[in-house]
């Protein structure tokens, strides 16, 4: 065999090894791409989908009716309910949401959530003492709402109202926290 | 026939490769002396977890985790469903059981210094298996969906809206929405049933692994330090020298454990029964007070006992540095000394966290900081406070009952531990001051200035200055001579009631 030929025959196996590789090569990079789109396409709407609670715009919150003026007589402070007005038909009884409504005088009044500003548990109401008290660590308040002792930060949220038609109205419908208060 | 069934065995063996993962698992060699008492809790953890996944899937089967109906069937469960009140207290105290039994083994490799050099993945792993069993333990006693569950809730979003600026969105995104409601429940049932469960199965093959390639850790010996250098040899030297197979040798007394930890599961299950369901979660039920299960009453205490000025603070931050700590034990110390004899600021650390956390826990089960909100119409001040005293002394001790008082403040043993106890408080403060402090409040005490009327507050006062032992006498005004000041003390009470009765 001359030297030549011998030549030539490994030039050729280059060639089609080099030819190999940079089609394999093109293979990876298409299966990369590929993957990478589809994976966007994937995680797009299953990261919306997850992540869409985190909007805190939204229909949560409305007016609603608490009832009749006369079931709320002047200088008392009673406990009222409402259906939340964002609901599903599986919430069941945990949309049922309290609130401390304080019939000043007249028209004018004062409607407190139920959890107290510490960490959330239900507040309640003592006619003899004038004071709401919490269960959990102690908190409590004045009549008007107002931090009376013990950790909570400050006074009890309070929700926007309104007396329309003899019917006393509350804005509310979501959870009451500090950053977002009633 | 025999030969046949030989002949199957060994197919299935060739094919399936059993006995070779066998004898490369459960036959791997020990260090003889870690076949120890000390040796056995990972194992039973690891049961508690086959029980939780056992008994899970049974609960799965009839549970809904709906928020209208989740307590129905926590109900059906407990008196309609075969065996389902058993199933129930299994999970529960299986869990109580992985709870304890992993803490036992934290602290066992802690203070053996099993984090060490080369094994500090086997640490971290072990650090997220356990943030997984909290997330579980928490995750599941949402499911119990019962007034505690959803108040337990109320109190997470209280904690997540402290967070600045993203606070509600944070709330929003763990509810599921703008309320604790049906989307809240099927999140937590999600992460209870498939997301952490999932993160342990992968962590604890993890985990597993770990023990098999860095080895189990050998029995600490004091003066026998770890050194990068020659820790490797000297492990393998003492596997060749004394190993042991984990299975059939080490393996006998984690066996011996875990069937007295299942039969213990049982025991308490069959005695104890299922855990609640408590009160139903309508949260127009307001007459509760909220409290979390065993594992978490030390958060429930610290919390109360937080300055309000470092709360959010502390809240946001502490958690993430104690968490961090965790992760970080085997960088802060990763070579040297093992041995718990020459660590003593190990056992001491140790020591120090036990006792924290049962004094916490402790108080956390009769809450002291919190009003007794029904003891103004339960508890009474024994007869030997009201005995001889005077229709405005005995009118004093009724507005103490009537003005809810007693909620906070004890008589005798009777009533709240929010306040001072007033058995003696006659002796700490004079007529005047009582009026001060009833009045404007002060400290943690909310003022009764609207609420009482000046009668109420006489005979209050009145009834107060009779409360001291009968060796001591009531606290007097010192700027007065001495016979001045007690004289001063009663009359005036009884001419401001005179006065506000006129």
């Amino acid at each position: 065999m001359a030297i030549s030929e011998v030549d030539t025959m490994a030039d050729r196996r280059t060639d089609v090894e080099t030819r190999q590789t940079s089609r394999r090569s093109f293979l990876l990079k298409l299966g990369f791409l590929l993957n990478g789109i589809a994976a966007l396409s994937v995680s797009v709407p299953v990261l919306g989908y997850v992540l869409s609670s985190f909007r805190t715009e939204g229909p949560f919150r409305s007016w609603i009716p608490l009832g009749p003026l006369g079931d709320f007589p002047e200088k008392q402070t009673r406990l009222a309910k409402y259906r939340n007005p964002y609901t599903r038909p599986w919430d069941g009884p945990t949309a049922d949401i309290p609130c401390w409504v304080r019939r000043i005088e007249g028209d004018k009044f004062q409607i407190f959530a139920i959890n107290c500003t510490h960490l959330g548990c239900p507040v309640r109401w003592f006619q003899e003492s004038h004071l709401f008290m919490c269960p959990c660590h102690g908190g409590a308040f004045y009549e008007d709402g107002s931090h009376a002792s013990g950790p909570p930060p400050r006074g009890l949220y309070e929700y926007q109202y309104k007396v329309e038609n003899g019917q006393l109205w509350v804005f509310g419908g979501q959870l009451p926290t500090l950053g977002q208060p009633a | 026939m025999i030969e046949r069934f030989r002949k199957v065995a060994l197919w299935i063996d060739d094919r399936l490769e059993v006995s070779s993962l066998f004898k490369a698992t459960a036959g791997h060699a020990v260090p003889r002396k870690s076949g120890s008492w000390f040796y056995v809790f990972g194992s039973a953890t690891l049961l508690c977890f086959m029980v939780q996944i056992v008994t899970g899937i049974c609960l799965a089967l009839v549970y809904v985790p709906s928020s209208a109906m989740a307590y129905t069937s926590l109900e059906h469960l407990n008196y309609q469903q075969e065996f389902g009140w058993f199933v129930r207290a299994m999970h529960n105290w299986g869990s109580n059981f992985m709870v304890a039994i992993m803490l036992a083994h934290l602290i066992q490799v802690f203070l053996f210094g099993a984090f060490k050099y080369p094994r500090e993945m086997t640490w971290i792993s072990g650090v997220i298996l356990l943030l997984c069993t909290l997330g579980m333990a928490f995750t599941g006693q949402i499911l119990r969906f019962d007034q505690d569950a959803y108040w337990g809730l109320g109190i997470g979003a209280a904690m997540a809206g402290r967070v600045p600026l993203m606070g509600p969105a944070i709330v929003h995104m763990m509810l599921g929405g703008p309320i604790i409601a049906g989307e809240t429940l099927s999140r937590f049932f999600t992460l209870h049933v498939f997301v952490i469960p999932g993160t342990i199965i992968a962590i604890v093959s993890l985990h597993l692994r770990l023990v098999l390639s860095k080895g189990i850790n050998e029995y600490p010996v004091p003066g026998k330090l770890v050194k990068k250098e020659t820790y490797a040899e000297e492990y393998e030297a003492e596997i060749k020298k004394s190993g042991v197979p984990f299975f059939p040798k080490a393996i006998s007394k984690d066996l011996v454990f875990c069937g007295l930890v299942l039969l213990g599961i049982v025991a308490c299950a069959a005695y104890f029964g299922p855990e609640g369901p408590h009160g139903i979660p309508d949260p127009t039920q307001i007459n509760t007070a909220p409290k979390p299960d065993f594992f978490f009453l030390w958060i429930y205490a610290i919390l109360s006992f937080l300055p309000d000025y470092t709360e959010t603070f502390l809240i946001l931050t502490v958690p993430f540095i104690v968490i961090g700590i965790l992760f970080a034990v085997p960088f802060i110390s990763n070579t040297g000394e093992k041995s718990p004899r020459r660590r003593p600021v190990a056992v001491l650390s140790v020591v120090l966290i036990l006792i924290s956390l049962g004094v916490f826990n402790y108080l956390g089960t009769f809450a002291p900081w919190s009003p007794k909100m029904d003891a103004w119409t339960s508890a009474e001040v024994p007869a030997n406070f009201l005995e001889k005293r005077s229709p405005l002394e005995l009118q004093g001790s009724l507005v103490f009952h009537t003005k809810q008082c007693i909620n906070c403040h004890s008589v005798g043993g009777n009533g709240g531990l929010r306040g001072p106890k007033l058995d003696d408080v006659a002796t700490r403060l004079t007529s005047d001051q009582l009026v001060r402090q009833v009045i404007q409040g002060s400290g943690n005490m909310p003022a009764y200035g609207k609420n009482l009327s000046p009668a109420e507050v006489a005979g209050l006062v009145a009834f107060m200055r009779t409360l001291h032992s009968a060796t001591e006498s009531p606290a007097r005004d010192t700027t007065q001579p001495v016979q001045a000041a007690m004289e001063m003390d009663q009359p005036k009470a009884f001419a401001k009631a005179e006065q506000a009765r006129r």
